[in-house]
């Protein structure tokens, strides 16, 4: 081989290099999120509830989104009733976000960890929060 | 594999005759089910007629400039419509112009002047047969039961169809970032914006609609716009259209406009 002297080295460095942000990371864990909801209204909640629970909105918030979408947009059927019986308006911008006003600490959270970018907020405004937060 | 003339003109002769004895077994057994949909609804199915079906008068007569920029300074706030300067990147829900390009094929040079310049109200017309909802390619526009063209910006691409195929301009493209036009400006926090690159128009108020409020538009201008359900003989705008000229804007394109302008 040719220039053996340089194209080994220089293969070396390359190789580090690439592989730089798998061995950086090695063993060490980023700590999973938990999406506060120390909001205003929450905290005012005398019982402290979802639309459904916890654990359900966890897994299936996104689901629970799509279909409130559809249904609220094509069938104007604009009343979520819970599986508690209670009776919710649906909308992201006028049900969820009036509690859940924390977007960064609850949304964005999360989201950023597992790397999904949902585009609600390309159209859908974000509640403004205290500090400075303009669209 | 090789074939001579004789063995091709056998198997082709064969395949022929299975295809026709094909075509007509099926005809046989299950007869018309290969007619291809033509469009046209079933006969024996009857169209329902709706219970409801939303529509807007106006009373030209009672239209002045005033009444103009407040219907659409309160519908450009409840819907946050962006303004550009630039007339090419104008969002237009509900906006006013003369009679001359409202009806531009009834306009005559001979005219009373004190129709011709009066400003008319437009917004989308919410057609019977709308244009925009046959052509779009996404069902992003649909035609609810009520009578309302509605539009579900999630399912926009911004083709650009609707603004080709409505009659009435009633549809606005974003071609810049609708926040930028709304900067400086209050928001109203209980609807969304829209997004670059999707086409938005007038939705009649639906979401007030939904919550038994009439038109925004209506609510601020009482004396001027009435807001009813064509479908109930007794309804207000029934009564209205009873005992007004009313014009609706080129009928002879066959959309069947539901804004009524009383003359």
């Amino acid at each position: 081989m040719y220039d053996a002297n340089k194209i080994i080295p220089g293969l070396v460095i390359f190789v580090g290099l690439m592989t730089f942000p798998i061995w950086a990371g090695m063993g060490k864990a980023e700590p999973v999120p938990k999406p506060k909801i120390d909001t205003p209204v929450i905290k005012e909640m005398a019982e402290k509830h979802c639309v459904e629970s916890k654990n359900y909105m966890a897994d299936y918030h996104m689901q629970m989104l799509i279909t409130w979408r559809d249904k609220a947009l094509r069938d104007g059927k604009r009343i979520y009733v819970s599986s508690s019986g209670q009776k919710y308006n649906v909308s992201l911008q006028n049900t969820c976000m009036k509690c859940h006003s924390n977007k960064k600490e609850f949304c964005d959270k999360c989201h950023n960890y597992v790397g999904v970018k949902p585009y609600c907020w390309d159209c859908h405004i974000e509640p403004i929060e205290p500090k400075g937060n303009v669209l | 594999m090789s074939m001579d003339r004789r063995e091709f003109i056998k198997v082709a002769g064969l395949s022929a005759l299975l295809g026709v004895g094909g075509k007509g077994a099926f005809e046989l057994l299950r007869p018309g089910e290969l007619d291809a949909f033509e469009g046209q609804a079933p006969e024996n199915v009857p169209a329902a007629t709706p219970k409801i079906r939303w529509a807007i008068t106006i009373d030209v007569r009672k239209t002045d400039n005033s009444v103009v920029q407040k219907c659409r300074g309160v519908c450009d706030y409840l819907h946050n419509v962006p303004h550009f300067d630039n007339p090419k990147d104008e969002v237009k829900w509900i906006w006013g112009d003369t009679y001359e390009h409202a009806f531009a094929d009834g306009a005559n040079e001979y005219m009373d002047s004190s129709l011709a310049d009066l400003p008319f109200l437009l917004l989308c017309n919410h057609c019977d047969h709308p244009p925009c909802v046959r052509v779009c390619p996404t069902k992003a526009t649909f035609r609810r039961p009520d009578g309302i063209v509605a539009m579900d910006y999630h399912r926009c691409i911004g083709c650009r169809f609707c603004m080709a195929a409505c009659p009435f301009g009633s549809r606005s493209f974003n071609w810049r970032d609708p926040r930028d036009g709304l900067k400086d400006r209050k928001l109203n926090p209980e609807f969304p914006t829209r997004m670059r690159g999707v086409v938005e128009k007038c939705n009649l108020c639906v979401e007030r609609i939904d919550k038994g409020l009439i038109p925004a538009c209506v609510e601020t201008c009482p004396d001027v716009l009435a807001f009813g359900n064509l479908a109930d003989p007794n309804s207000n705008v029934r009564q209205i259209l009873r005992t007004r000229t009313s014009l609706r804007r080129k009928i002879e394109l066959g959309t069947e406009p539901s804004v009524f302008y009383l003359v």
